[in-house]
This record gives C-alpha cells, sequence and structure tokens, in this order.
C-alpha cells in the first residue's frame, strides 16, 4: 500500500492519507513529496511528519489532542452526539454509516477539556475522515457548547480547524451554525478569554468563514489549503488555472490572515508559551 | 410551485432588487461608500434613510437590471470589502442608535484571486461575529437568491424574512446536483432536498416569517418593518442581543 494522495484535498473521497491501519499493514512506504522511504513506526513516532522533507500528513483529531493535552487529562464531552437526516436528505443515512466506520467517530468534531503545559483550557480538533469534517448541527452544536463552557469557566479555547465545509446533507440548518458557533466565539472573547485556531489541511468553506477565522491568535500547519472557495470551485469560475501555493499557509501569512506557521512537533511547547503569556498576573 | 421553479423565480432579471426595495419603502435614502481600507465594493449598497420619519441604517446586495449594470455590481457577488463596508455602516448604526435593515439577493460571496487574497472568509466570519452582538435592532430579509455563506454576511439578524419566492440555500442546487449525482441538470431534484424555499425554512425554524409578494408588496414590508422595529426599539440592549443570539442558539441543538 501507498500514500495516496487526491488531485485536490477536498475531492478526496474516504481516506485521503494514510491512517495509522495502513501504516501497520505496510513496513515501508515511499514519502509522498520527498520520496525517501519511511518506516511506518517511524512516521508515527514523528507525529505524521516527514523526518527528511518535513511534509504534514493527515492526523487524526483524537491524535491532536493527545499531542497537545498533558497525559491523562483530556475529558471528552459529548462523545456520542449523533446526526440524524432531519431533511431526508437521499444517501446521507449510508453516507453516515461509511463515515463512523471509516472514522470511529460519531461526527466530525471531537470537543472536551483538557490541561496544556500546565494550565486548563477546552480544546476541540475536526476529523478528517468523518465527511472530510464538515460541519452540520452536531458539529456545530458541540462547538458552540465547547466555548460556553469554556466562557463559564473563564478558560481558553485551543481548537484544530479541518473542514470542507458546511455540511449540503443538512442544508440550511448547517448553514445557521456558522452564525451559532460565531455568536459563541464572540461572548467568549468578549468577556477576555483566549481563543487560538489552528488550522490544517484543509480548512475551508463555512468553517474559514466563522470561528476559524475568528480565533485571537490564527495558527497553520504549513502547505495547508485555507480559504472561502475551494481551488476547483475558483479555477471554474475565472476559467484560469491558480498559482502553485495559492490559498496554502504561506500565503495566508504573506497576505495577513494567519498569525504564524507553526510545525506540528513544536505545536504543543509553542501553544503553551502563549497560554503561559496569557495567564500572567502583572 | 415546485422548488425549482422558486429558484428559477428568484434569479429572474426582472424580479425587484434592493435598490427598487430601497427607494419604494425608505425615504431621503442617502448612500454612503467605502470600507476605508480597500474600496468601495459595488455589490453591496449601504446608506441611511427615513423609515416613518425614523433614521435607519440600509445595506442592500443589488445584481442590477441593465446589462451594464449587472455586470458593474458583478451580479450581486460581493468581495471582501463589500461585507467590511457593511459592517462598518453596522458599527455606525451601533454608535447613532439606528436599527439596521439589510436586504439579500446573491448566488454567493464572489469565488476569485482578489477575493481570497483579501480574506473572503475572514470578511464573512467578521460580519457573523460582530453582528451577533450589535447592540441596535437588526432585521434581514432575503429579496431574491440567499446564496450560502455570503447571504449568511448580511443575515444574523433578530428576525429574519424571505419573501414567497425567494430562496435562502447552504448550496446552489446545480452544486449540490453535481455533488450528488455528477450531473447539475439534475438541479431540479437537488432544489427539492436542499428545503430551499420560504415555506420550508418557516417550517424548519431558520426563518421568522414570509412576506407574500404583489401589488402590496412595498407598502406591507413598510408597515411590517415598522411594527417590527417599534418592538424591538423598546427592549434593552442586553435583552435585544440576547434574543439574537438564542435566535441562532436554537438551531440543530
Ligand atoms: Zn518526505
Amino acid at each position: 500500500m501507498r500514500f495516496r494522495k487526491p488531485k485536490n484535498a477536498l475531492e478526496g473521497h474516504g481516506r485521503t492519507a494514510p491512517g495509522v491501519s495502513d501504516i501497520v499493514e505496510d513496513s515501508a512506504i515511499p514519502c509522498v513529496k520527498c520520496k525517501k522511504t519511511l518506516a511506518a513506526d517511524e512516521l508515527e513516532n514523528e507525529k505524521f511528519v516527514c523526518p527528511y522533507c518535513r511534509h504534514h500528513y493527515k492526523m487524526n483529531a483524537r491524535m491532536r489532542i493527545h499531542m497537545i493535552a498533558d497525559t491523562g487529562t483530556f475529558n471528552e464531552f459529548d462523545k456520542d452526539m449523533a446526526p440524524r437526516n432531519i431533511l431526508d436528505f437521499p444517501e446521507y443515512d449510508e453516507k453516515l454509516e461509511t463515515a463512523r466506520l471509516q472514522s470511529s467517530e460519531s461526527d466530525s468534531v471531537i470537543c472536551g477539556e483538557c490541561v496544556v503545559g500546565g494550565i486548563k483550557v477546552a480544546v476541540f480538533a475536526m476529523e478528517s475522515s468523518f465527511m472530510m469534517g464538515s460541519m452540520g448541527s452536531v458539529a456545530g452544536e458541540k462547538i458552540t457548547r465547547t466555548f460556553e463552557h469554556a466562557l463559564k469557566e473563564n478558560i481558553p479555547v485551543i481548537g484544530y480547524a479541518l473542514s470542507g465545509g458546511a455540511r449540503m446533507q443538512e442544508g440550511m440548518v448547517s448553514l445557521m451554525q456558522m452564525a451559532k458557533t460565531s455568536g459563541a466565539v464572540k461572548r467568549h472573547s468578549d468577556a477576555g478569554n483566549l481563543y487560538i485556531c489552528i488550522l490544517t489541511d484543509p480548512t475551508t468553506g463555512g468553517v474559514t468563514a466563522s470561528f476559524a477565522m475568528e480565533a485571537d491568535i490564527i495558527l497553520a500547519e504549513p502547505n495547508a489549503l485555507i480559504g472561502f472557495a475551494g481551488p476547483r470551485v475558483i479555477e471554474q469560475t475565472i476559467r484560469k488555472k491558480l498559482p502553485s501555493g495559492f490559498q496554502r499557509s504561506e500565503f495566508q501569512l504573506e497576505h495577513g490572515f494567519i498569525d504564524q506557521i507553526v510545525y506540528r512537533k513544536r505545536q504543543k511547547a509553542y501553544l503553551t508559551q502563549l497560554l503561559q503569556m496569557h495567564t500572567h498576573k502583572n | 410551485m415546485t422548488a425549482y421553479e422558486r429558484v428559477t423565480a428568484a434569479r429572474d432579471k426582472k424580479r425587484s432588487t434592493s435598490l427598487d426595495f430601497i427607494n419604494g419603502i425608505f425615504d431621503d435614502f442617502l448612500e454612503m461608500h467605502g470600507d476605508r481600507r480597500f474600496a468601495d465594493d459595488k455589490a453591496i449598497i449601504t446608506g441611511i434613510a427615513y423609515l416613518n420619519n425614523i433614521p435607519v441604517t440600509v445595506i442592500g446586495i443589488e445584481k442590477g437590471h441593465s446589462i451594464r449594470e449587472r455586470s458593474m455590481r458583478n451580479f450581486g457577488s460581493s468581495h471582501p470589502e463589500g461585507y467590511r463596508k457593511a459592517l462598518r455602516q453596522m458599527k455606525l448604526a451601533e454608535k447613532f442608535n439606528r436599527p439596521v435593515i439589510c436586504f439579500v439577493d446573491t448566488s454567493g460571496a464572489y469565488c476569485g484571486i482578489g477575493a481570497e487574497e483579501r480574506g473572503q472568509g475572514q470578511a464573512i466570519a467578521e460580519n457573523l461575529m460582530e453582528m451577533s452582538t450589535l447592540k441596535t435592532p437588526i432585521i434581514s430579509i432575503i429579496i431574491g437568491e440567499g446564496g450560502s455563506g455570503g447571504a449568511l454576511g448580511l443575515a444574523v439578524a433578530n428576525e429574519v424574512w424571505m419573501l414567497e419566492n425567494a430562496t435562502y440555500s447552504v448550496i446552489s442546487p446545480e452544486g449540490c446536483a453535481s455533488i450528488l449525482w455528477k450531473d447539475s441538470a439534475k438541479a431540479p431534484e437537488a432544489a427539492e432536498c436542499l428545503k430551499l424555499t420560504a415555506q420550508d425554512l418557516l417550517e424548519l425554524k431558520i426563518i421568522d416569517k414570509i412576506i407574500a409578494e404583489g401589488d402590496l408588496l412595498i407598502d406591507g414590508l413598510r408597515s411590517q418593518l415598522v411594527t417590527s422595529l417599534e418592538m424591538y426599539s423598546k427592549m434593552k440592549t442586553e435583552e435585544l442581543t440576547d434574543h439574537r443570539y438564542n435566535r441562532f442558539r436554537e438551531i440543530g441543538n
């Protein structure tokens, strides 16, 4: 088995990057970017970053939280909240079933509370293998509750964004989650609380146009696709090919929309320092 | 009418645009231009007018009628500066205690290189966040097409109304059909699935009121705006912003 990369990250169906199970099956694989041979356990030890070219592979949401949480501190909220086919939308039930099997999660976001570098935070992370991290009513509700909880506790929120956008199969109920989450972010912010969001590959559509872009500090992993419209839609609209690097993290940094690009292996230390700087009492 | 017939009606080039409503409903409209950061986006019109002798802030996504005007308005698809211009006017409305009335009619926020370079997603996100706590009443009316995030960027309101043949959708029926069935010609079927008509959205509690179309449309809208704004103007600031928060908080919980 080889690493498989779709032509466009948003067009991928199901699993678009190696999961842990792929790697267990196969002991040595060439890096999609630099082609150097990677041992399976090596990649996992390296937090799914190629040790030679630093290409960042997909990492599942649960691993991301465990990567930044102090050992044993993660307490998950609403783990079993599952979506219903509210609009009786065609093929949605089947898609949900496939997504559950692929991801072992009940929807596209994992939320909870944990301690990062000794500081208690509320946390969320979005899962690509659950319908491309799309936001429907469950994701919107869980993220809203996370900010409401953090507001009540007066603690920061750290979020890992990843999404193909609002979930079409829940129609306008999905679109309204953008307004709902944004309202919760604003109330948390107005009370003087910190929100840090890390944008991962890809962060697009309704998630970009809501809570992902509303953080006090916006970080990104290298080379992540970050934008409102997906590149394919833009190419269709303007009938031109997009320049390479368009909408990638480095482009967003250059255009002033993110604060910093932070390599995965540095993220915990970086977040810890930021949290400490915001809890310092003069 | 089928859902797709309403989609067609909502897109009809002869349909009244925001400017028609602004000129019909309000008196002495003064247009205000520019986002003070980059440009004046002609797809969004903003300004101050009287509603029954009360000054109000009016914002509308404008598609235009003639070919020349439609092109000048970018067919009602705003760039980030349109959302930023609207937000600037909303902040002034808050400062001077004016209610805000938004007219929404767009196939969506513009998808292009400049729009992405200048942060289309960030501009819409900021509007959603700021509108959620704006300390003045907001009423948004979907008059034609309510195209996804580009429409929502002006529709975080205390009440969202829809004209009876307007549509409001997370994705265009064509886009939905090409994702679902790899065939955009199946847009009529997709339109049914998306529940994008005023009647569907009233039942789902996404909108608050359906406005009947016809000869009395303008007069009817004016009197309903007057009545509603009288009610919201009596609310205390916190009550008003809580009302808006809870309106969206209850969707999909
Ligand atoms: Zn490599």
